[in-house]
């Protein structure tokens, strides 16, 4: 790419392409990030905050204990929700790509898959809570059928509940990437493959998970992202009864801790980009992409 | 090895929809043959390859390899192995590792299938690139790759599509050369499928012609040049003339074919023919002499320059000569230069009546004549 020239010709013409996206990033992400770095020395007294350099912030969040239970709970929600949307991405794209084999079908199914994004996530989240209540819909249909006699309470407030609406909201994540690397497998490698005597399974393990990896590793890079940052769905579908990281640190901003929160949101950052690391250490997504 | 590797394709139809891909195909193919299956595209020629394969099963019909029925059998297990148009190699695999492929799926431990893949990748010179990744190769590495990944299975039939299209001229004569002296040297069947006369010319030892799904002829290829089955035939191998009169006498001695010009050719008796009838017959584009004036009215037309090609060692005339198409004559570049011609000139074109050679079958189609 780099002995490419610009057809404009001009040395300026690239930068203020970059530009625009360039100053949203600054204004939008880098000033408030520098900003909560910065905060997360700040020294405070629940009445106001006050410049100065101290790690007692960082101090607190890690010697208490709850911050470790908070982000092993994020963390299980997190893998939980990964493992499900992974397996779901997955074969719904397989299913998409190898199964529907007129183009058109393809889009519409595809297309079918984003309905649930046509309304609010909040609507989405919410519209579990009748289904899935004590009195719920799903309840009442057990009940009736006769398979249990009393209705079931993990259902709903729960850790179930929980991951299931993450499942729910962001399966799609999932979906596109592993679909978008799917679909560019030549379906003569899949040929060449049988005409070598490969099975089905050794198919899909030899040769459509290996090249489907980009996407799997981009829709992991989504989901984790995701649910690492969620304190919205945890609050609702548990009840209140358990917490994320994000949660932990909208009560402190309730109560005016910024600081503290300010710390706890470097250390969520840094664990993410760990996490992202790991991912990205696993599939080289550059070469991948640039195959 | 020729009677394991012999091929019997039997009343094999393939039927797509309401659309017949392959029509009733009876074929044999010799064990040890190198048969190169032409047509153009749509003919069905790649249909009945992968029916070979096993990539596709026949609606009717069987095909049996070696004698032994392998119609339904699986892809894999028949015994044939098929190289890919596009090659088809696994981006995500060293060279090693794409040739071991079948032997990895077959069960072959980690350190004999690298071992194997590693002789048959020197056998294809390629030793040296062993823990590349296809992208990293040209397109003759890759298709060097591919073979070896082909043959490591030892099959009884290699499968070809189209192997050389990918290629440029240069490398394509090249790997033409390699792959008849692989398959001299293995002793297999090869099957080719190719779209490009010379190609198959070239290469086969059986040459079938194919179109709408039908064989239209399948012999050796002096035959299939020399004595064309129908003017489809003619047509698409080029080098042929195709000629079209009304019978004006039938006997033992042979038929006299009057043109709508008023030539008269005398070709070879046909059986059951009668004045009146349509006869269609070829004539070679070398075996015909140009002159200024008019003969007798007989093996002969007339027609106005068209076109006029130097070829190197001879030269092609392109006459109009009032019919659909144009009538083509090669002549010794000697010969022709010392009376050449012009476009617009007006010459007489005649021939010994040896030449005329009667196309019995009834494929009247242009097909794509392929000009050399």
């Amino acid at each position: 790419m780099s002995g490419r020239s610009s057809p404009s010709g001009g040395s300026l013409a690239p930068y203020l392409q970059v530009a625009p996206l360039a100053f949203l990033m600054i204004t939008m992400v880098g000033i408030p990030l520098l900003t909560v770095v910065l905060l997360s020395f700040w020294e405070f007294d629940g009445i106001a905050v006050y410049p100065a350099f101290t790690w007692a912030n960082y101090k607190e969040v890690l010697s208490s204990p709850v911050t470790l239970s908070l982000f092993l709970s994020t963390l299980k929600y997190a893998l939980m929700t990964l493992i499900a949307t992974t397996v779901v991405g997955f074969t719904c794209s397989y299913f998409l790509v190898f199964h529907v084999r007129d183009l058109r079908v393809q889009i519409a199914l595809f297309l079918l898959c984003t309905i649930p994004f046509w309304t609010s996530n909040v609507i989405r989240m919410v519209s579990w809570i009748p289904f899935l209540g004590r009195e719920g819909l799903f309840n009442s249909l057990l009940m009736q059928a006769g398979i249990i006699d009393q209705p079931l309470d993990i259902l709903l407030y729960s850790d179930f509940a929980v991951v299931l609406t993450y499942i729910h909201l962001f399966t799609l994540f999932m979906i596109v990437p592993i679909f978008n690397s799917m679909a560019k497998i030549n379906p003569n490698l899949i040929e060449a493959a049988r005409d070598a005597g490969a099975s089905g399974w050794q198919i899909l393990w030899g040769v459509i998970v290996p090249l489907s990896k980009t996407g799997i590793a981009l829709g992991s890079i989504f989901v984790v992202t995701l649910v690492m940052g969620d304190f919205f769905v945890v609050r609702v579908m548990s009840g209140g009864q358990s917490a994320s990281v994000v949660s932990a640190m909208k009560n402190n901003i309730d109560q005016l801790y910024y600081p503290v929160a300010s710390a706890m949101a470097v250390l969520l950052i840094i664990v993410v980009l760990l996490m992202v690391t790991a991912i990205l250490r696993v599939v080289d997504i550059r070469s991948e992409l640039a195959r | 090895m020729t009677e394991q590797s012999r091929i019997d394709i039997r009343s094999v139809t393939k039927l797509y929809g309401a659309v017949r891909a392959v029509n009733d195909v009876d074929l044999t193919i010799d064990g040890g043959a190198y048969c190169c299956m032409i047509g153009p595209s749509g003919c069905g020629k790649t249909t009945l390859l992968r029916m070979i394969a096993g990539h596709e099963t026949p609606t009717s019909g069987t095909i049996s390899i070696g004698g032994e029925d392998m119609t339904t059998v699986r892809t894999g297990s028949r015994g044939t192995a098929l190289m890919f148009q596009n090659y088809a190699l696994f981006p995500h695999l060293s060279l090693t590792d794409n040739v071991a492929f079948s032997l990895r799926v077959n069960g072959v431990a980690a350190s004999e299938r690298r071992d194997k893949a590693r002789e048959m990748l020197d056998r294809v010179q390629l030793l040296h690139l062993a823990d590349r990744v296809p992208s990293e190769l040209s397109g003759g590495q890759q298709q060097r790759v591919a073979l070896a990944r082909a043959l490591i299975t030892n099959p009884k039939v290699l499968l070809l599509d189209e192997p050389l299209s990918a290629l440029d001229e240069f490398l394509r004569l090249r790997m033409r050369v390699e792959l008849k002296r692989l398959q001299n040297q293995l002793g297999i069947t090869f099957i080719h499928v190719t779209h490009t006369q010379p190609e198959a010319i070239a290469l086969a030892d059986q040459v079938v012609v194919m179109d709408h799904g039908v064989v239209e002829q399948a012999a050796s290829p002096r035959t299939i040049y020399n004595r064309p089955h129908s003017p489809y035939v003619a047509r698409f191998m080029g080098g042929q003339n195709v000629l079209t009169g009304t019978v004006q006498s039938a006997g033992a001695e042979g038929t006299v074919v009057e043109s709508k010009d008023g030539n008269l050719y005398d070709l070879p008796p046909i059986e059951g023919a009668k004045p009146g009838d349509t006869a269609n017959f070829s004539v070679r584009r070398d075996r015909i002499q140009i002159s200024d004036t008019k003969g007798d009215g007989r093996n002969c037309t007339e027609g106005t320059v068209v076109n006029i090609e130097y070829q190197g060692t001879f030269v092609k005339l392109a006459l109009e000569t009032g019919t659909r198409e144009e009538f083509i004559v090669y002549l010794d570049d000697d010969a022709y230069y010392a009376a050449p011609k012009a476009v617009g000139d007006k010459v007489h074109a005649s021939w010994a009546p040896k030449v005329n050679h009667i196309l019995v079958g009834a494929n009247n189609s242009t097909g794509t004549p392929y000009e050399d």
